[in-house]
C-alpha cells in the first residue's frame, strides 16, 4: 500500500490542470436536499399500503412504489445536472 | 431430458458465446501492463458512464435476486416487494458518500474499503477486521449465484453437480485472465438478455392469464387468504410494516459496503460518471420490481416448484409460458446473470486479501506485479471455495450465511461510511463497536425462528420485538438493531479511549482529498517525482 507512509501532499495543487483543482471546491449545494424526498417516500407505508385505487389492475401498493422509482430518478437527475462540474 | 433439448441448445450456445467474450475481454481497452491491481482488479479505473451502468447494474442485481425475489413474493406476498423501496432509497443515500469515497481512493490509490480505513484511522487491525468482514460476507453471496444457475439447470432436467463445476471453471479461467474487464464486457450481454426477457414476460404472460394484471393480483390474494400463515398477503399488515421499511433501509445501507459494489464504483473514470449512474441505475429497480411480480404471475398460472425448491418458480413459469427457444434465452439470461456478479465478487474478495492481509502482514514489500499475481490466484481459490460450499453444504446453509452476510457487512458502516465524513470516532472505539455489532447481530439472528417451517435458528432476518420484552407483534430487521448497538459501543469506546489518552493513529487523508476529481494529482504520482 502506498498511502500510510507516503509523504504528505506538500506541493501546492496544480492550478493549471484540466478543470484545475481549486481550494474552495465543495460538495455542498442546496440542491442536495432534493435527495431526501426519494429516501422518505418509499419508507412511508401509510402512503402506499392500500389496495385501492387500482390502476391497470395494479393495487396502489404496487403502482405507487413503481412511481417512487420515477421520483428517485427525477430527484437524482436534477441534483446531478445542477451540481456537475462545469467544463 | 429430450423435451428440454431446444432450451439446452440455446442456453449452451449463449453461455459459450459469453465465455468467449470473457477471454477476449483481456484485449478490450488493453493497457500496456495488465499486471497491476489497478488494471486487473479495477479495469484501469477508466470506465465511463455506460460501462459503469452495465457493470454496477450487473453486479448489484444478481441472478440470485432475479430468482429469489419472485420466490419470496410467491411464498410471502408483499413483504418480498421490499426489494423495490430498497433499491430506490439506496441511490439518494449513497449519492454524496460514494463521491467522497471515489475521490479519496483516486488520490491515494485505494483498491478496497479496508485500504481507506487503514489510511484514515492509521489502524492495520481495524483494516484487517473490515477486510475479513468483507470476505466473509462475500463468500456465501458467490455461492448463492450458483444456486441461481442450479435452479435453471434443474428446470432443464439437468441434474448432478458436473455442469456447475464446468461453468465455474470457465468463469474462473477468464476472470483469472481478464480481471474486471471480463464481467464488464459480459454485463452488456447479460443485461440486454434480461431486459428483453422481462419486457416479453410482462406483456406476454398476463395476456395468457385470465383477468390480466387484475386477475394476477386477485389470484395471489386468494392464495394467501387460504394459507394459515399470518404475515402473508398482497399488502403489508400491522406486524410486518416496520420490518418492511427497516429491511429496505438496512439493505440499502449495506449494499454499497459490500466490497464488490465498491469495486464497481472505484472502476469508474470520474465523479460525474458516478453521479450520472446514481440517477440511471434505478432503471434496474424498475426491472427488479417487474421481475418480483413474476412471483404473482406464477401463482395465477398455477406453477408449482420442483420439490421444495421455491427458487425454481421463475424458471418453471418461463417453461410453461414461453416457447422452448425463448425459454432457453430466458434461462441463459439467468445463468449469465450469475456469472457477472460472481466474477466481480471474487475479484473484490481477492483484492481484500491481497491488499489488507498479504501486503499488510505477509509481504510488505510486494510489487504491483506481486499484488496482481496474488489477487489472480486468490480469485481462483475463492471460486473453488464457493463451489465446495454448494457441493458439501446444504443450499439452505448458504442462504443462512448470506443472511448473516448482510447483517455483518452493515457493521463496517461506522468505519467506512461515517469515516468518510468524520474522524471523530477513535480507532479503538470502532473496533469495539464492530465487535459489539457482530455479537449482537449473531445473537439476534440465532434467536429468529420460523414456526411454520419449524426452524429454530437463523430462519430469517425479522426479529420479533416482543422478544425484547415489548408488547407488540411488530418485527424489525436484525441488521438495523445490530448497527444501533455498534454505534452506541463505538461512541462509548471513543469517549473512553480518549479519556485514557490512547493514541489516535495517523490520518493520511486531507479534507481536499475527498473532493478530488479526474486529473487532480495523486499521492502516487507525487511520490514518483520526489
Amino acid at each position: 500500500m502506498t498511502t500510510p507512509d507516503a509523504p504528505e501532499l506538500t506541493t501546492p495543487d496544480d492550478p493549471g490542470g484540466p478543470g484545475g483543482p481549486d481550494q474552495d471546491r465543495s460538495d455542498r449545494s442546496p440542491w442536495n436536499w432534493l435527495l431526501i424526498l426519494p429516501i422518505i417516500l418509499p419508507l412511508a407505508p401509510f402512503l402506499f399500503n392500500f389496495d385501492e385505487p387500482r390502476i391497470f389492475g395494479f393495487p396502489r401498493f404496487y403502482w405507487l412504489q413503481f412511481l417512487f422509482i420515477a421520483v428517485g430518478v427525477t430527484c437524482t437527475t436534477i441534483v446531478y445536472q445542477m451540481t456537475k462540474r462545469r467544463r | 431430458m429430450s423435451e428440454h433439448l431446444t432450451e439446452i441448445v440455446v442456453f449452451s450456445a449463449l453461455f459459450l458465446l459469453v465465455s468467449g467474450m470473457g477471454f477476449v475481454a483481456a484485449r478490450w481497452r488493453r493497457p500496456d501492463n495488465l499486471a497491476t491491481l489497478d488494471e486487473w482488479g479495477l479495469g484501469g479505473r477508466s470506465f465511463g458512464p455506460w460501462i459503469t451502468w452495465f457493470l454496477v447494474g450487473g453486479d448489484l442485481y444478481t441472478a440470485y435476486t432475479f430468482v429469489a425475489v419472485p420466490a419470496l413474493l410467491w411464498g410471502a406476498g408483499a413483504m418480498g416487494f421490499f426489494a423495490v423501496p430498497y433499491t430506490i432509497v439506496v441511490y439518494p443515500i449513497v449519492f454524496l458518500v460514494l463521491l467522497r469515497l471515489w475521490s479519496v481512493s483516486h488520490v491515494h490509490g485505494f483498491v478496497t474499503p479496508a485500504d481507506f480505513v487503514r489510511a484514515r484511522f492509521g489502524s492495520p487491525t481495524l483494516a484487517l477486521l473490515i477486510a475479513i468482514t468483507g470476505i466473509v460476507a462475500t463468500m456465501p453471496y458467490i455461492a448463492l449465484q450458483l444456486v441461481g444457475i442450479e435452479a435453471v439447470l434443474k428446470s432443464m432436467g439437468v441434474t448432478g453437480h458436473l455442469p456447475i463445476i464446468i461453468a465455474f471453471a470457465i468463469l474462473a479461467a477468464y476472470t483469472y485472465q481478464s480481471g474486471l474487464r471480463a464481467p464488464a464486457l459480459i454485463a452488456f450481454v447479460k443485461d440486454t438478455l434480461i431486459y428483453i426477457v422481462i419486457l416479453v414476460a410482462i406483456f406476454a404472460i398476463p395476456a395468457q392469464l385470465e383477468g390480466g394484471w387484475s386477475g394476477i393480483f386477485d389470484a395471489a390474494q386468494a392464495k394467501f387468504d387460504a394459507t394459515p400463515a399470518q404475515g402473508d398477503g398482497i399488502l403489508l399488515n400491522a406486524g410486518n410494516q416496520l420490518q418492511y421499511i427497516t429491511l429496505a433501509l438496512g439493505s440499502a445501507l449495506a449494499l454499497f459496503l459490500y466490497p464488490h459494489s465498491i469495486t464497481g464504483v472505484l472502476a469508474s473514470r470520474n465523479r460525474d460518471v458516478i453521479k450520472r449512474n446514481m440517477s440511471a441505475l434505478p432503471a434496474y429497480s424498475l426491472l427488479l420490481g417487474l421481475i418480483a411480480l413474476l412471483g404473482y404471475m406464477a401463482i395465477a398460472a398455477g406453477i408449482k416448484p420442483i420439490g421444495t425448491d421455491n427458487n425454481t418458480i421463475v424458471p418453471q413459469l418461463f417453461d410453461k409460458m414461453f416457447p422452448d427457444w425463448f425459454t432457453g434465452v430466458a434461462y441463459a439470461a439467468i445463468g449469465i446473470g450469475a456469472l457477472v456478479p460472481a466474477a466481480i465478487m471474487s475479484i473484490a474478495a481477492a483484492n481484500l486479501f491481497t491488499r489488507n492481509v498479504y501486503k499488510e502482514y505477509l509481504k510488505p514489500d510486494a510489487s504491483d506485479a506481486d499484488e496482481a499475481r496474488v489477487s489472480k490466484i486468490t480469485s481462483l481459490l475463492v471460486k473453488v471455495g464457493a463451489v465446495l460450499c454448494i457441493l458439501f453444504l446444504d443450499t439452505g446453509f448458504s442462504i443462512d450465511l448470506q443472511l448473516i452476510g448482510g447483517v455483518i457487512i452493515l457493521q463496517t458502516l461506522p468505519s467506512v461510511a461515517l469515516g468518510l465524513y468524520t474522524r471523530w470516532f477513535h480507532r479503538i472505539g470502532l473496533i469495539a463497536g464492530w465487535a459489539g455489532g457482530m455479537a449482537a447481530g449473531m445473537l439476534l439472528l440465532y434467536n429468529i425462528g420460523n414456526p411454520v417451517t419449524g426452524k429454530l435458528h437463523f430462519a430469517g432476518s425479522a426479529f420479533p420485538l416482543e422478544k425484547l420484552g415489548l408488547d407488540t407483534k411488530m418485527t424489525v430487521y436484525a441488521g438495523v438493531l445490530a448497527l444501533a448497538v455498534n454505534l452506541a459501543v463505538a461512541a462509548a469506546g471513543t469517549l473512553i479511549a480518549r479519556g485514557a489518552k490512547a493514541s489516535e493513529g495517523d490520518d493520511a487523508t486531507r479534507p481536499d482529498h475527498y473532493l478530488a476529481d479526474e486529473g487532480d494529482p495523486r499521492v502516487k504520482d507525487l511520490d514518483l517525482t520526489h
